[in-house]
């Protein structure tokens, strides 16, 4: 078995990338004996992930997950709290890199590509790969200067009128943009916290990225905004293939297609929405989903 | 669609990575620039110092033959203690310079001769000869302190590749240097004069006695003063103040305070105590009041962080017993902050123990070669006796400036260590 | 009386008082039959230390003021006596009179300097000493045992001691941190007072508008040299040149050092990099001053002249160079606290873009932090402003009204130091000019101060 082991370092710094070294998981003693249980795999997977094992210092908090993430399919990963599902979708866009101490093993493709692969560099990743986070995060800055951001860095826009086109398609794709197109030299941390969000998903979605991965977006909105962002998500999957990390479940099984649950670290079970939710077929699935612990 | 899109714009990115990468490394290489540069001055700054100074810890020394004729020096043989401490020395010194050197004639170059050896050369031999009366009518060889200048070219600091006019060790002095150099009546010994003695208008003589005396007087009455208010009010402002406009006032009060300009201090020490009060100018007691005045602030802000960082189990424990709330400051709170308050407090002091703008105001520039023996004597202290020497125009002094720097540095280096000693012990805990 | 044994004398009594407080609560006690001790409302020495500081406090706030006051009363008495002609001498030319009296009189001047009337006042001035050391003594002495003898007589069991003395230490607790407006309200007094005796000769618009700053008085009447100038303008100008010079190179090289330091650098770098640096921050000022005048304005006059310019020995850029180097760990440590202060999300969202770290830096952190920065440079100016060695020992004396720095310029600072320091007479315009001075640079590091403070906190106070 072949791996890439990653250590974290300053982001854009490829230097850190490529030290290969034999992967041996059964170094690790709580590893044996666990299996996935249920179908991981689909026939063409946008991203794949193999046995990756991640590591904050000495304490590994992902233990030999292997997973696929499905062509414009949502994903639902969920778990109690401190299962590493965070940790598990910030190795796809190889948002760990900034965490110091933080280690990767294993190996993750989009497209058949390594991600992990000394020539892959996270800025191209990020792009193709766009994240939404646990708390709204616009910059300070206005709404338009929030969307055209990505476009600015990644030199996408040649004109003023490319720019505009690009921000007026990503708000209305974040369904923001009927709300806020008379506000849009107002500053993004002004709009209310799921507004906010949609700011950071147009924000994301304007760089054209391939997937989106979003790390518990609705965990600090209310009900209604949250029920915005979940309908956005199910229009968004027409376009994009989102992996989404939550601690509702109804979130999960409202949104999602497939649903992986997590356990300490491990990926316990994977299949179709429909038969985590009625049919689990692990204790600790069927455990978490009659709320026996959360 | 979308995946066009991504297409698309996969080129563009794939296009502009170089130059964004290029542009990532140039950044970090001026961050690394920042910093070097940071490092660069820093060494600059103090290779500059060492280079300067170090000479000053050593002085040159020259062996004469002195010849102890009672005539010249104006005493009788068994002469009393005040009658030899009248004689003629330098009448001494003169001539065995002239009798080493027949050669020398003339006043002009007489008096180049006589510039090989440093004035103090007079009161040595004084003291030599009250302490061995005996030696009168003989001759004795002797190693005499030599002149700053002769010093400066026996340690080479001064060579015959500059011209002569822009030098004050002429040539023919070169000449008598070398020769008592071959003969072996030149040596190099290390300054204790330096560190005995206080100021002088001659460099080889001036010393940093009076001045570390000075610094320590008026260190002493600053903590004195400052360490006691300053951790009574911090207790008072963490632990007893009410929430209300006065305790607001005291607060902004302090934290102005500390951005205050040191010479405002001085001015205030100048219009208050000295002239209001009519305290003594010169004196390490209004030196010590200004510059406790100036680190109280600093004292205050750092002892309210060590109090702030007491864990409040430690408040409630003694409480809880029936301690009163001075009581539980007093006796649990105050002995587990104080290692933290003690560090804020030395940092103060080096503060102070560096500070010199507030002194000049209050008259602490004074010429001071005697050593003060109390609070109220005239004195000076470390920072303004560097300040004075800076300002001495003989090559000499810039020697002693660099070697006091160094003292002072070293103080405020231990004193540094002391500091961060206190708080990483503190933090252990 | 010398005053430290009037003290030995006070910490005895005190200590005699808190025998005695302690004693009569323990007698007091015994009166009340068995068992009595356990009716005293606080424990003995609670009794005792009430005694102790009736007697310590009040006698020592009337030692501490008997000492202060001493030489201004015994200074009035002296005068009073001296022949009126002597009397009706200027103020400044009065005083060095006095002086010599006191010098005669404490035994460091000979007789022979002295004029007849000054030898008698000596003595009276004497007499006066020794007459205040005596009653200083006395009426110490009595405050104590008075104080002493009060606060013994009203120990009773039902007597709240400990209550007492610890509102008592509250409010010496309290007195302590009083100080700090005390010493801010005796800056302004001082400064404004003598300041305002400037103005009574030098009108306000004149000082603030003029453009010439040549404070040389005449000294002698018959002396013709004109009246001085006193314009500001030249001072603040070559002041903000300086401090300009400063911020060229402090800001840059703290700020990027800051960026690097913390968002680059690996953690061990930093640990070792970060305090090195901190060592400029310990340098005293007059080792930076040494070092600004002889190393580092010779070293640029001798490339400017290899380069075909005219450098003053004391240019504004030498000093302002040194000036900066000594403000680095100063704008790092601000920097560094400021953009750690912007949150962590706003570095996910622009680095999960794709965005690399110095667009991150550039494009979100820097302006998300510039106010905080602003703030910090604001600091960093107020601290140029005010330094005084550095320009003491490398800036030149004479007020030159220019932009060009390589030319020699003056400060405010400069000029309080050349005016003040040396035998001054204290009734001059000169004199008084240098508290004029004082008055502006305590005002506008003071304003520099709340501004950037006021700015600081409200940025912190957004991404709380």
């Amino acid at each position: 078995m072949n791996s890439i082991a990653v250590t974290a370092e300053g982001v854009g710094d490829s230097s850190a990338v490529g030290n290969r070294e034999a992967l041996d998981i059964h170094d690790h003693a709580d590893v044996s004996g666990y299996e996935t249980i249920g179908w991981p795999f689909v026939d063409d997977p946008k991203m794949s992930a193999r046995n990756v094992n991640v590591y904050y210092g000495d304490k590994q908090a992902i233990h030999n997950v292997s997973l696929d993430i499905g062509k414009n399919e949502v994903i639902a990963m969920i778990g109690p709290s401190g299962c590493g599902k965070s940790t598990f979708l910030r190795t796809f866009n190889r948002m760990n890199d900034i965490i110091p101490g933080c280690r990767m093993e294993g190996n993750i493709h989009l497209d058949q590509e390594d991600v992990y692969h000394g020539g892959q560099d996270t800025v191209m990743l990020r792009a193709r790969v766009g994240m939404v986070f646990q708390k709204p995060n616009p910059f300070p800055k206005s709404i338009y200067e929030n969307v055209a951001y990505g476009a600015r860095i990644h030199g996408l826009a040649h004109t003023k009128a490319d720019l505009d086109e690009i921000v007026e398609k990503s708000l209305r794709r974040a369904s923001l943009f009927e709300e806020v197109k008379d506000l849009l030299d107002q500053p993004g941390t002004g709009l209310s916290g799921g507004q906010q969000q949609r700011l950071c998903i147009a924000r994301a979605i304007a760089v054209s990225p391939e997937v989106i991965l979003m790390d518990e977006p609705c965990s600090a909105l209310d009900p209604i905004a949250t029920a915005r962002i979940e309908e956005l998500i199910d229009e968004l999957k027409e376009r994009y293939t989102i992996a989404i990390v939550t601690h509702s479940m109804q979130q999960a099984a409202r949104v999602s297609q497939r649903t992986a649950y997590f356990h300490l670290g491990k990926l316990i079970e994977v299949g179709p929405t429909k038969q985590v939710f009625t049919m689990p077929r692990h204790e600790l699935t069927e455990n978490y989903i009659t709320g026996r612990f959360g | 669609m979308s995946n066009q899109d991504s297409y698309k714009n996969t080129e563009v990115i794939q296009a502009s990575l170089k130059k964004r990468y290029a542009r990532e490394k140039r950044f970090q290489w001026y961050g690394r620039l920042a910093v070097l540069t940071g490092f660069a001055f820093l060494f600059i700054l103090l290779f500059d110092i060492v280079s300067k100074g170090y000479p000053a810890f050593t002085q040159q020394y020259i062996q004469l033959s002195v010849d102890f004729d009672a005539d010249r020096l104006g005493v009788e043989p068994g002469a009393s203690s005040e009658a030899l401490y009248q004689a003629d020395y330098l009448g001494v010194v003169k001539a065995s310079l002239r009798q080493m050197f027949p050669e020398a004639s003339g006043r002009q170059e007489k008096r180049q001769l006589y510039r090989l050896i440093s004035i103090g050369a007079e009161y040595q031999l004084r003291d030599y000869v009250i302490d061995n009366p005996q030696v009168i009518g003989k001759t004795q060889d002797i190693w005499l302190m030599a002149h700053s200048e002769a010093g400066a070219y026996l340690k080479g600091q001064v060579t015959r590749e500059i011209p002569e006019t822009d030098r004050r060790v002429k040539d023919t002095q070169m000449q008598w240097l070398d020769s008592l150099a071959q003969q072996g009546r030149t040596e190099s010994r290390f300054n204790t004069l330096f560190f005995s003695t206080g100021d002088s208008r001659e460099p080889e003589l001036a010393g940093i006695k009076a001045a570390l005396y000075g610094s320590f007087f008026t260190l002493l009455v600053t903590f004195l003063l400052a360490f006691p208010i300053g951790v009574f009010a911090a207790v008072y402002l963490e632990e007893f103040a009410p929430r209300n406009r006065l305790t607001d006032l005291i607060e902004i009060n302090i934290n102005n305070l500390a951005a205050v300009p040191s010479i405002v201090f001085g001015l205030l020490g100048l219009a208050v105590f000295i002239n209001f009060f009519e305290l003594p100018r010169s004196a390490p007691l209004v030196g010590g009041i200004v510059l406790s005045l100036m680190t109280l602030p600093t004292i205050i802000i750092t002892s309210r962080a060590a109090i702030q960082s007491v864990s409040p189990s430690i408040r409630q424990a003694a409480l809880g017993v029936g301690a009163s709330p001075l009581q539980t400051v007093f006796h649990h709170v105050l002995p587990v902050a104080m290692p933290g308050i003690l560090t804020g407090s030395i940092i103060g002091m080096a503060q102070a123990l560096g500070e010199s703008a507030p002194l000049l105001m209050i008259g602490m520039v004074a010429f001071i070669m005697d050593v003060p023996g109390g609070v109220t004597d005239p004195a000076t202290v470390l920072p303004v006796q560097i300040f004075l020497w800076a300002d001495s125009p003989e090559r000499g002094f810039m020697e002693k400036t660099s070697a006091a720097i160094m003292v002072l540095m070293g103080f405020l280096i231990v004193m540094n260590a002391l500091a961060i000693y206190l708080r990483k012990r503190f933090e252990l805990k | 009386m010398q005053t430290s044994t009037v003290f030995l004398v006070l910490i005895a009594l005190t200590f005699v008082s808190f025998i005695a407080g302690r004693k009569r609560s323990h007698k007091v006690a015994m009166a009340m039959g068995e068992g009595g001790m356990s009716l005293l409302h606080s424990l003995p020495k609670h009794y005792g230390y009430m005694a102790g500081l009736w007697a310590a406090l009040p006698a020592l706030l009337l030692l501490v003021l008997w000492v202060g006051f001493e030489p201004r009363v015994i200074h009035k008495l002296v005068v009073e006596e001296l022949p009126v002609a002597v009397q009706q001498l200027p103020h400044s030319e009065l005083g060095l009179y006095y002086n010599q009296i006191v010098s005669y009189a404490s035994g460091s001047s000979d007789a022979d300097l002295l004029d007849q009337a000054q030898v008698s006042a000596a003595d009276h001035y004497l007499e006066l000493k020794s007459t205040s050391g005596v009653m200083k003594a006395l009426l110490v002495a009595l405050v104590a045992v008075i104080g002493g003898v009060l606060a013994v007589q009203r120990v009773t069991p039902a007597l709240r001691a400990r209550n007492h003395v610890e509102s008592i230490c509250k409010w010496i607790l309290f007195a302590c941190s009083f100080i700090a407006v005390l010493i801010t309200l005796g800056i302004v007094l001082s400064v404004l007072f003598e300041a305002l005796r400037f103005f009574q000769t030098i009108p306000l618009t004149d000082f603030l508008f003029g453009l010439q700053w040549s404070p040389q008085m005449a000294i002698r009447i018959d002396q013709v040299a004109a009246s001085g100038s006193f314009g500001f303008v030249p001072l603040l100008v070559g002041t903000l040149l300086i401090s300009m010079v400063a911020m060229v190179i402090a800001v840059p090289v703290g700020l990027m050092s800051a960026i690097y330091l913390s968002e680059y650098a690996s953690r061990r770098f930093r640990a070792v990099t970060k305090p090195v640096l901190e060592i400029l921050a310990g340098v005293p000022t007059v080792v930076y001053g040494f070092f600004a005048a002889l190393t580092v304005a010779p070293f640029i006059r001798n490339l400017g002249e290899s380069l075909g310019l005219t450098v003053a020995s004391e240019s504004a850029l030498a000093a302002g160079i040194v000036m900066g180097i000594m403000i680095i760990p100063f704008v790092m440590s601000l920097s560094d606290d400021i953009i750690n202060a912007v949150p962590d999300t706003m570095r996910e969202a622009s680095l999960g873009m794709g965005a690399t770290m110095n667009e991150t830096i550039r494009k979100v952190l820097i302006p998300a932090a510039l106010p905080g920065i602003v703030g910090g440079i604001l600091l960093a100016v107020s601290r140029a402003i005010g330094e005084t060695m550095i320009v003491v020992m490398a800036a030149g004396l004479s007020a030159k009204l220019t932009a060009n720095p390589l030319e020699a310029v003056t400060t405010i600072t400069v000029q309080i130091v050349t005016l003040l320091v040396g035998d001054q007479e204290f009734d001059s315009p000169k004199t008084l000019a240098a508290f004029a001075l004082g008055l502006v640079l305590f005002f506008v590091t003071l304003l520099l101060n709340v501004v950037a403070l006021y700015v600081v906190r409200k940025y912190r106070e957004q991404y709380e």
